[in-house]
């Protein structure tokens, strides 16, 4: 890539903002930074930036509105590079955090989160992967659990398939993409292409349960 | 003509209220004073001339009781503060003896005032009555404020009705509402025998006691209704309460944790555990809905990262999914799991252990990983128990299994099965 990648910052408190910022260093462009929906729906329309880093509670409406004006906003002609969203939160709420990733998010990863591998989700999502932390891994076995059949590799959005489920668990067991590729002897493509499914039926599927599975998630 | 400027804020209202905090009677005149901005002295003096010439200052000093709310109310401090008075960590009202100078020197006038009262218009016992009446009520008076302010203290939802007449106990509370009976109904006694026959006694205290009769029922079922609402009230007020002492609670660690830090600056370890530490109690109060007990499966591994992320200053990252209840038969993967963490955190000499949990309905299992720098798991030295006891039999003998994989390059990573339903011989 030849410019560096520009980025947004969205989060209402001002120090983790500036920590933020400190850590990313040189190796990103920041572009602006936001505390509220309304700044940083201007701020996207305003700078056009490649990743937006959003928390996921957010005065406003939380991050999911920003997400939702954001798309719907005037003047963003289809040849020009979309702006995409990467969920920062501190919250462990799995509704909240499966609602963000629901709304448009290509990723989500907690704020205990180091300074390189930031940077290195930030690469991966402005590229069009998903970014799957251990914990948004578990989230997402525990929102399709029950579904799985052995032999399901049909196109349902319902269900994960034996293969993507699979990678979420080595995800959630802490994983980097290439150990994963290693454990299951396919490439860091591959892995790429099963988060990206994982992810669409995420954010397409239409099981009522999904919604608010987190509620009864503890009964089994 | 100048308009005023406009205000975002309404006016406050100053209310009068009385001071309960030192009280010598009831607490009106220092309380009316503050409102008017006078000295005390002046108020009080006022009241005693005011009792003096006619009387009026007793009546217009007991209305103002009556009217006038404790001051206890009304009284906001920071939210802190407030907790820590209702779990009474504060220090309270201190007395000294010299403090009931004042009442001694009341005591001295009010008995000046009724000898000079006697000696002006004779008739002596009606005045000993009305004197014996007004102590009495005073003293109950008294003690309702000393109950409503044990009231406000309470933490219990229900509400109490020996609570709610004597407080908090106590031999002083006790001491004055037997008193203050007693004060009352010898002073409606002697006002009855002041025609001087004994028998008249009788006549006059029964239907006082039938008149009360009379007033509760009439009164009794809308008493009874006021209570309930007050209950409800109280029990919606005491859950906030809670609520508001745990905040305070947690922000008070946070305080103490940032003190801590500051002391350790130079230490990184010691303050990456505390923050850590502080980071944990935090988001679990904000954001578990449900507080994990070690019960559950989840509850019980949640406890193991505590531990271990204090006692060794590694991140422990858990992931669950699903979750169940534990009982004598699960319980051994638990412990299978800390002796691996624990293993983990002591020797693998990476910052993060991750644990991931499945409970699947046929089984549960559970992952430890590090990135450490591994170790070969035939050539563990047969001293060494924790590996083959603790973790490898513990799961056979109960049914599991356990596998370690473990490299110099990738670490070292633990699985442990265990089925949920006993096996068919164990199980007859």
């Amino acid at each position: 890539m030849t410019h560096p990648i520009r980025v947004l910052i969205v989060d209402d408190h001002a120090m983790f903002r500036a920590g933020v910022r400190a850590e990313l260093g040189a190796s990103v462009e920041v572009v602006a930074e936001a505390s509220d929906v309304d700044e940083a729906v201007a701020a996207i329309r305003e700078h056009r930036p490649d990743v937006v880093l959003l928390d996921v509670h957010l005065p406003g409406g939380g991050g999911a509105e920003v997400m939702r004006r954001g798309a719907s906003s005037p003047g963003s002609p289809s040849g020009e590079a979309v702006t995409r969203y990467l969920a920062l939160s501190v919250s462990d709420a799995a509704e909240d955090v499966i609602g963000t990733i629901r709304a448009g998010a290509r990723g989500y990863v907690t704020k205990t989160i180091t300074g390189s591998e930031l940077i290195d989700a930030i690469r991966r999502v402005s590229e069009g992967d998903a970014v799957f932390s251990p914990r948004l891994a578990g989230f997402v076995l525990d929102a399709f659990a029950g579904t799985i059949e052995i032999s399901a590799v049909d196109e349902d959005l319902d269900r994960l398939t034996e293969r993507e489920r699979e990678v979420m668990r080595l995800i959630a067991r802490g994983y980097a993409y290439k150990e994963v590729a290693r454990e299951l002897f396919i490439s860091i493509k591959t892995v790429e292409t099963h988060m990206s499914s994982v992810l669409r039926k995420l954010q397409l599927s239409s099981r009522h349960e999904l919604t608010r599975w987190a509620s009864d998630r503890r009964l089994l | 003509m100048t308009t005023s400027a406009p205000t975002t804020q309404a006016p406050q209202v100053r209310r009068a209220t009385r001071d309960t905090r030192q009280p010598i009677i009831g607490g009106v005149a220092a309380g009316l004073a503050r409102h008017l901005g006078v000295p005390v002295l002046w108020v009080r003096a006022g009241f005693l001339v005011a009792a003096v010439l006619g009387g009026s200052g007793v009546i217009f000093y007991a209305g103002l009781w009556l009217v006038l709310p404790g001051d206890q109310l009304y009284d906001r401090s920071a939210p802190g503060l407030e907790s820590a008075s209702r779990q009474g960590r504060r220090p309270g009202r201190i007395r000294r003896l010299a403090d009931s100078g004042p009442a001694v020197a009341l005591v001295a006038l009010g008995l000046g005032m009724v000898l000079t009262a006697e000696a002006i218009f004779g008739n002596g016992i009606v005045i000993w009555a009305l004197v014996l009446a007004i102590l009495g009520f005073g003293l109950l008076w008294r003690q309702a404020d000393e109950a409503q302010r044990a009231r406000w203290i309470d933490q219990s939802e229900r509400l109490n009705p020996v609570r709610a007449v004597f407080g908090s106990g106590g031999w002083a509370a006790y001491v004055r509402v037997g008193a203050g009976f007693v004060l009352v109904i010898a002073a409606v006694a002697l006002f009855a025998v002041r025609h001087g026959r004994v028998s008249d006694v009788y006549d006059v205290l029964i239907s006082a006691g039938l008149g009360v009769l009379g007033l509760g029922i009439t009164l009794g079922p809308w008493i009874w209704r006021l209570t309930n609402d007050l209950a409800a009230e109280r029990a919606e007020r005491v859950r906030t309460q809670e609520r508001a002492d745990l905040a305070a609670h947690l922000h008070d660690s946070v305080l103490q944790t940032l003190a801590l830090i500051q002391k350790n600056a130079g230490d990184a370890p010691t303050v990456t555990r505390l923050a850590r530490s502080q980071e944990r109690d935090l988001r679990a109060w904000l954001f578990d809905a449900a507080p994990a007990d070690d019960r559950t499966l989840v509850g019980s591994l949640h406890q193991i990262v505590r531990e271990v992320e204090d006692t060794y200053g590694v991140d422990v990252e858990l992931v669950p999914v699903g979750d169940v209840d534990l009982d004598e038969r699960l319980s051994p993967i638990v412990a299978a799991t800390r002796e691996a963490v624990t293993n983990a955190a002591k020797h693998a000499g990476t910052p993060v252990v991750d644990i991931y949990a499945e409970v699947s309905p046929d089984m549960l299992e559970v992952f430890i990983r590090d990135r450490g720098k591994g170790f070969d798991p035939q050539g563990v030295p047969v001293d060494r128990q924790g590996v083959r006891n603790s973790i490898l039999s513990r799961m056979a003998r109960h049914g599991g299994t356990a596998e370690i994989r473990s490299t110099a390059e990738t670490g070292t990573e633990v699985r442990l099965t265990l089925p949920r339903e006993p096996r068919q011989e164990s199980n007859p």
